[in-house]
């Protein structure tokens, strides 16, 4: 926590705004990938467990390809920042292409199968892929070559990261392109998909092509949100490595609270779950006796039990979840 | 112009739904399919554009035709590209959708921007409720309304023929002769369409043609204007009796006697 390593000078104004701008952050983060796990459950009625290991992967993506690799500054003069954002798109979009792949070998042969039998696949995807990714990480970390590294700013006296105000402005630009997307006409045809198959299968939508670009994009929106959580000041701090899980399965009260099938659900699902954990562990700390240790990491699920007490599908969720 | 061949469709692999079932519609006519609740006209609809997969049926025999072209085996999508698009039974508007987005979908097959927006205009003036809720959510539209978007959505494909499955079901007559005279409207501009109907009456009044389904089968067809003088067709489905004036019920005559008397 940088909190506690400032200076004297800093006072509980300081703090609490060094805490918003963290916990926008981490709330921004599950958002992300809540928003992921939004678009494939609307779409393809799947719930993707594997979401959180899709994330630690793209992370990994991105540090072959912009350390191992060394693209696109091998060829391409100019700033380095401008070449860790084509590495990053390049990164998604290999996360793209695994999830179009996972949606045809391991979804498409399902469709039609009970809910379970398709949660249960993946959640095998999720070990398999974090067992992969851990593999290819291998017990050393990887770095991501954070262009602003764990540079922060002043303002007034609380200090914030600039990995907080980059995962804040990554959400915003991706919602603000899903929101975006929704209009164009493959946007209209994956809503369509998702309201009613088979009357999209009669105007002639290619049904198969919508769950692959649903995959794909939750696949991509995973990744980023793997790329910005692994950077410091968070747990991992800049690199690639185990600690990258540490918020994989941390989404799903974001989702299940926001509601399965609801793009603002996401949002507002992933914020509530950041700012509360946030919070919780900087005014909460002086409780650890009673809550123990690491109780920050447990709010996110109270939350979603009170949450979930009160509106059982989700704030934002649709009541009938499934529709004939 | 549309063919089906002693066409055979089997659900689950064992029931058995349409036994040789065998229709034609010519370019520029309307033709009724006419039968009762189970007589096999949504998986006719089914069969002909490719949605029986859905519903694991399959055709086990016989062929569909379109323009010279086996389509038994094309995905949906190809279907609606060559020129066939339907409207539903039950409607199935995208609910979550507004009307125009609705529409788009409609023509997601179509990629001319400038086609498309001839059609879009030619829906709006054809119903102009729609023109008016054009930013509405669809689910919020009344029946009637719905009805019509669903047509205009079919329409957005600018298609060769039409199919339409039971649209008069569950509207006020008022709205049905609206919908009835829509759909001479669509003919006269150059559309085929395969009328699938309940309403035998109001098919009839604007058919060329018409067959009639039981169990699978064609078991009558005809003229649209002989088929509406038929006995049967006058006892069973335009509640017409005989001459006595006294109540027939369709329950009351043999099933095999039917049979017989449409056969012979």
């Amino acid at each position: 926590m940088i909190g506690v390593l400032a200076q004297a000078s800093t006072t509980d104004f300081d703090i609490f705004v060094q805490t918003f701008f963290k916990a926008t952050a981490l709330g921004s983060l599950y958002s992300l990938l809540a928003l992921g796990f939004v678009l494939v459950y609307k779409s393809t009625q799947t719930l993707n467990f594997a979401q959180g290991a899709m994330a630690l992967v793209g992370a990994w993506f991105l540090s072959l390809v912009f350390i191992d690799w060394d693209f696109p500054a091998r060829w391409l003069p100019g700033p380095n920042w401008l070449h860790w954002i084509i590495a990053l798109l390049v990164a998604a979009a290999m996360a793209a292409v695994m999830g179009m792949a996972i949606e045809k070998y391991t979804i498409r042969p399902m469709i039609g199968q009970p809910l379970f039998s398709m949660a249960m696949i993946t959640l095998a995807l999720e070990v398999i892929l974090r067992t992969i990714s851990f593999d290819a990480v291998n017990l050393t970390t990887r770095s991501l070559g954070v262009p602003w590294g764990t540079r922060i700013f002043m303002l007034g006296g609380a200090r914030v990261a600039w990995s907080y105000i980059a995962a804040t402005a990554m959400a915003l630009l991706a919602f603000v392109a899903i929101w975006r997307f929704f209009k164009t006409r493959m946007g209209i045809a994956m809503r369509a998909t998702s309201f009613d198959q088979e009357a999209a299968m009669a105007q002639g939508i290619n049904v198969s092509r919508v769950f692959s670009i649903a995959w794909a994009s939750g696949a991509s929106l995973a990744a980023f949100a793997g790329v910005f959580a692994s950077m410091s000041p968070w747990p991992s701090g800049g690199t690639a490595n185990r600690d990258g899980a540490f918020f994989v399965f941390r989404a799903l009260p974001a989702v299940v609270l926001g509601g399965l099938d609801s793009v603002v659900g996401a949002l507002v699902g992933g914020m509530i779950i950041g700012f509360s954990e946030i919070y919780a562990g900087q005014y909460l700390a002086n409780y650890t006796g009673v809550l123990g240790v690491g109780y920050q990491q447990v709010i996110p699920y109270l939350v979603m039990l009170v949450g979930l007490l009160v509106r059982p599908y989700g704030l934002y969720g649709t009541v009938e979840v499934r529709r004939v | 112009m549309l063919e089906i061949a002693n066409l055979e469709v089997v659900y689950n692999e064992v029931i058995l739904v349409l036994r040789g079932l065998s229709i034609e519609v010519p370019d520029g006519h309307i033709v009724a399919l006419l039968g009762a609740n189970g007589a096999g006209k949504t998986t006719t609809t089914r069969a002909i554009t490719g949605l029986l997969d859905m519903h694991d049926g399959k055709v086990t025999k016989g062929s569909v035709t379109f323009d010279g072209h086996r389509i038994d085996d094309d995905d949906p999508s190809a279907i609606v590209r060559s020129g066939i698009t339907q409207v539903m039974e039950g409607r199935r508007v995208f609910a979550e959708l507004t009307v125009d987005e609705n529409l788009i979908t409609g023509g997601i097959t179509n990629t001319d921007r400038k086609a498309l927006a001839v059609a879009h205009d030619r829906v709006m003036t054809m119903f102009p409720v729609l023109a008016e809720r054009r930013k509405s959510t669809a689910g919020y539209l009344s029946g009637g309304e719905q009805q019509m978007l669903a047509i205009g959505r079919a329409l957005m494909a600018d298609p060769k023929l039409l199919i339409l499955d039971e649209p008069s079901l569950g509207l006020a007559p008022k709205l049905v002769a609206q919908i009835r005279d829509t759909i001479v409207e669509i003919n006269t501009a150059g559309t085929s369409v395969l009328l699938i109907e309940q309403n035998a009456r109001m098919a009839l009044s604007i058919a060329n043609y018409g067959y009639v389904l039981e169990t699978g089968k064609v078991v009558m067809d005809g003229e649209a204007e002989k088929l509406l003088k038929d006995e049967d067709i006058q006892e069973f489905y335009l509640g017409l009796h005989g001459d006595e004036g006294e109540r027939k019920s369709f329950r009351d005559v043999k099933h095999y006697k039917r049979r017989k008397r449409w056969l012979s």
